[in-house]
């Protein structure tokens, strides 16, 4: 049951990514690939109706992971205290920009809020990807399970100090940047037409490159760095799934990007995040928070709550999760049927 | 009732001893000025259901615009709520980590549903409410308006429910390591707390703060000379139902909740009373000074034997004051929660007297519409209600201590152990920053609205741009 549940969280945590991953992407691009007004504001006009809903994701996930594993939220949540109060704030900053904006019309306002919204939606991707990159590398828990990280302490990932930005963490930080702003701009592509498509086509490109070398990078130095992180492939080959499908949609990302499909490039990029997500909680099960000392780690046995809480938190979960994922595809399907026009 | 002094849940881990404090005004702080928009919404949505039920029924043009003006009202609320509640999800673990793990499995329950139950439904909503009104009819608005009022009234509960935990925890059972889990998924979510008329005293709290908004505003139009039908509509709905709204509100919603705080809390009902010494036949103190120092209310205005009759419908009962308790099970801001709760109390009598006043005024053949003396009285008290609940919450919640879950577990030992004073303000200092500029842009957006009036058809924002094909 622990594993299920440990299961179901990454579900959740994935399609928070995968969802609020392309508004995010569409909102670090907009500044780029929508230069007037009208183009600000078709570019808005895509991302206004989902933001809040993917948000919801996240939140649904930390109600998850505290039902299930109280004691990993209990740590994490206090662990990550300052950056997790960086990204509310972002996250505040991001939805106000992107509602205040109408309200008043004049130029000066229009900027200022684009350019938070841009704020916003790039850092987010960034403190995601460096957050996820620190459970890669363990942290540092005490015996009793507890631990507090801060911002930098001397930027190498092996120090017995470590902080929250090193130089590996850094280059995961950009990898999740790039490739949510590669993800974002395959859904504007999908979403709008004329010049705001045209540009995001490039960027899709462009993207897709700097995405690539930093897959590389990245892999490349999380196995050299935390070689036990190969261990879960070796002895359960059947994971390489998760691998093989993240290639697949990063070579799915260029070659669709190329030849200007907009929908399979989007799919495409959707499934290479989720790839890369699913195949870095296989690598880490079943640990949940790996340690630097790995025996104080916690792992899905040792943070989670009794077979009986679980087995009815799962029951009323799955069936809020039908419900929910009903009004998710009728909004979605109202909402992706046409494309967003500018006007004049 | 476990009032043994030290709690049942002990030797876990200590908290952090010096920070706790700062966690109590970070969480706190942060739930008070959250808790300021979903009661507006909570309100404010119910209102827009009833004229959407009137739009479906007679079609009028009138009442589509009257409910598109209130959802423009209503959305930029929505998104400040949304945006300051997510770090209170997460704030139980930011802050309140030992909480967090003793009980997570308990209160996650809850936490989850809200989550998967209620915040879809009303976020998927109301996006097809406010972007998609050109793709559906008035049959598509109305569903869409129950589905918002049908998702925030969920997501209180299954809220309450958790807070109703932290006040009377049932349905757990205690491991051997220290940390609670479910055991009875029932008990937990039917807590005989939340049935003791909280939930409906609080969500009652929140219609009467949309019941005053809408009259409010309502009474400025008409009062203005501008939109003068809407602002009659306004005024006259917002009467109608908060009438019954605050009536109800002191009986019997407030009544049931103070007699259940009797029952299961008498320390509380002792501080919000005032009450220091035990005695038959206690009196009601309606306002006094309370001295700390003399352990007394100072020239108390009270009415003799009425709290005794309050708390157990007896005119003689006994009522046990404060002396009847050690020092370390007292609440430890007695005076705060004596104030918070006369301030409530003698609001929610207003709130009634205001109310049946403009009630009367108004089945007297419409004389609330000449009264300008009665308008304005309506237009300047939105702001009474927000102060109301917010007090309320204050009572409830600072009269729970020394406890975060009441007789298993102490606040001074429940804060993240290892977050250091310094990080505590910068996030301090940081929320109030954010909180400052929230409350000036929602100020200017519904300045704004409110100078633009319901006629104006510039529009929620979908409409500006056609989704063509």
């Amino acid at each position: 049951m622990e594993t299920i549940w440990f299961i179901v969280v990454c579900f959740l945590l994935i399609s928070y990514v995968v969802l609020d991953g392309f508004d995010l992407g569409a909102g670090t691009l907009h500044l780029l690939v929508a230069r007037e007004d009208r183009e600000r504001r078709a570019v808005l006009m895509a991302v206004g109706p989902v933001w809040d809903g993917n948000e919801v994701a996240l939140v649904a996930s930390g109600g998850a992971l505290i039902l299930a594993f109280p004691s990993l939220y209990a740590s994490a949540l206090s662990g990550f205290y300052l950056p997790m109060f960086i990204v509310f704030w972002l996250l505040v900053l991001r939805g106000v920009s992107i509602e205040v904006r109408q309200t008043m019309n004049d130029p000066l306002w229009h900027s200022f809020w684009d350019f938070t919204f841009f704020l916003g939606s790039a850092l987010l991707p960034f403190a995601f990807g460096t957050a996820l990159a620190n459970v890669m590398r363990g942290l540092p828990l005490h015996e009793n399970g507890f631990f507090f990280m801060p911002l930098w302490t001397d930027f190498d990932p092996l120090s017995s100090h470590p902080g929250i930005l090193d130089w590996y963490t850094t280059i995961i930080g950009f990898l999740a940047f790039f490739a949510l702003a590669t993800h974002g701009a395959n859904f504007l592509a999908v979403r709008t037409r004329g010049e705001v498509r045209a540009r995001a086509r490039i960027f899709s490109i462009s993207g897709w490159v700097a995405t690539l070398v930093l897959t590389v990078l990245g892999t490349v130095s999380t196995f050299y760095l935390f070689p036990r992180r190969l261990d879960n492939f070796f002895g359960m080959p059947w994971g390489l799934a998760f691998p093989l499908a993240a290639l697949g949609g990063l070579a799915g990302m260029g070659y669709f990007a190329l030849r200007g499909r907009d929908w399979p490039a989007f799919a495409s990029s959707a499934l290479y995040v989720a790839g890369m997500l699913a195949s870095t909680a296989f690598s880490l099960f079943p640990d949940v928070l790996p340690a630097t000392n790995p025996a104080n780690s916690l792992t899905v046995h040792n943070a989670s709550t009794t077979t009986h809480g679980l087995v009815v938190g799962m029951i009323s979960w799955l069936v809020g999760m039908v419900l929910a994922a009903a009004w998710f595809f009728i909004t979605y399907g109202l909402f992706f049927r046409e494309r967003i026009e500018e006007e004049g | 009732m476990i009032l043994s002094g030290s709690g049942v849940v002990v030797g876990l881990l200590q908290g952090n001893s010096e920070a706790w404090v700062l966690d109590r005004w970070q969480f706190g702080g942060n739930l008070l000025y959250h808790y300021l928009y979903p009661q507006f919404n909570m309100g404010i949505i119910l209102l827009i259901f009833i004229i959407e039920t009137l739009h479906l029924r007679t079609r009028k043009d009138f009442y589509r615009k009257a409910a598109d003006f209130w959802v423009k009202i209503f959305a930029p609320a929505f998104v400040i709520g949304a945006v300051t509640g997510i770090p209170l999800e997460f704030g139980f673990g930011t802050n309140w980590a030992i909480f967090s793990k003793v009980s997570g499995g308990v209160i996650g329950q809850t936490l989850a549903m809200e989550g998967v139950f209620a915040f879809f439904l009303e976020s998927a909503f109301l996006a097809i409410y406010i972007y998609g009104q050109d793709m559906f009819g008035a049959w598509g608005r109305w569903v869409s308006a129950l589905a918002i009022l049908v998702g925030s009234w969920g997501s209180a509960y299954f809220i309450l429910s958790v807070n109703a935990w932290m006040q009377h925890p049932v349905g757990y059972e205690k491991l051997p390591d220290g940390q609670l889990a479910l055991k009875h998924f029932w008990e937990f979510l039917l807590n005989p707390w939340l049935y003791s008329h909280q939930l409906e005293h609080v969500l009652n709290g929140a219609v009467i703060t949309g019941c005053f908004a809408m009259a409010g505003l309502g009474a400025f139009y008409v009062l203005s000379g501008r939109d003068v039908e809407y602002g009659r509509f306004f005024v006259t709905l917002g009467v109608v139902v908060g009438v019954f709204a605050s009536l109800m509100q002191v009986w019997p919603f407030g009544d049931a909740e103070s007699r259940a705080v009797s029952e299961q809390q008498p320390i509380k009902l002792a501080a919000q009373e005032g009450v220091f010494d035990t005695e038959r036949g206690a009196p009601w103190v309606l306002i006094g000074q309370i001295s700390m120092e003399q352990q007394k209310i100072v020239n108390p205005v009270e009415i003799p034997r009425f709290l005794s009759f309050l708390a157990y419908r007896d005119w003689n009962s006994r009522v046990e004051g404060l002396d009847a308790f050690p020092k370390k099970l007292w609440p430890d801001n007695v005076p705060f929660v004596y104030y918070g709760f006369r301030s409530m109390v003698l609001l929610g009598f207003l709130f009634a007297g205001m109310m049946v006043l403009a009630a009367l005024l108004l089945l007297w053949g419409g004389r609330l519409f000449r009264a300008r003396w009665m308008l304005w009285v309506l237009m300047l008290s939105p702001p009474l209600p927000f102060v109301a609940n917010s007090v309320g919450w204050i009572t409830a919640e600072t009269g729970r201590q020394p406890w975060i879950a009441y007789g298993l577990l102490r606040t001074s030992q429940s804060a993240s152990p290892l977050v250091g004073v310094g990080s505590l303000y910068f996030t301090l200092a940081g929320m109030l920053g954010v909180f400052a500029l929230l409350s000036l842009l929602y100020a200017v957006i519904v300045l704004g609205l409110i100078r633009g009036g319901p006629e104006e058809e510039q529009e929620l924002e979908g409409e500006e741009l056609k989704v063509g094909g």
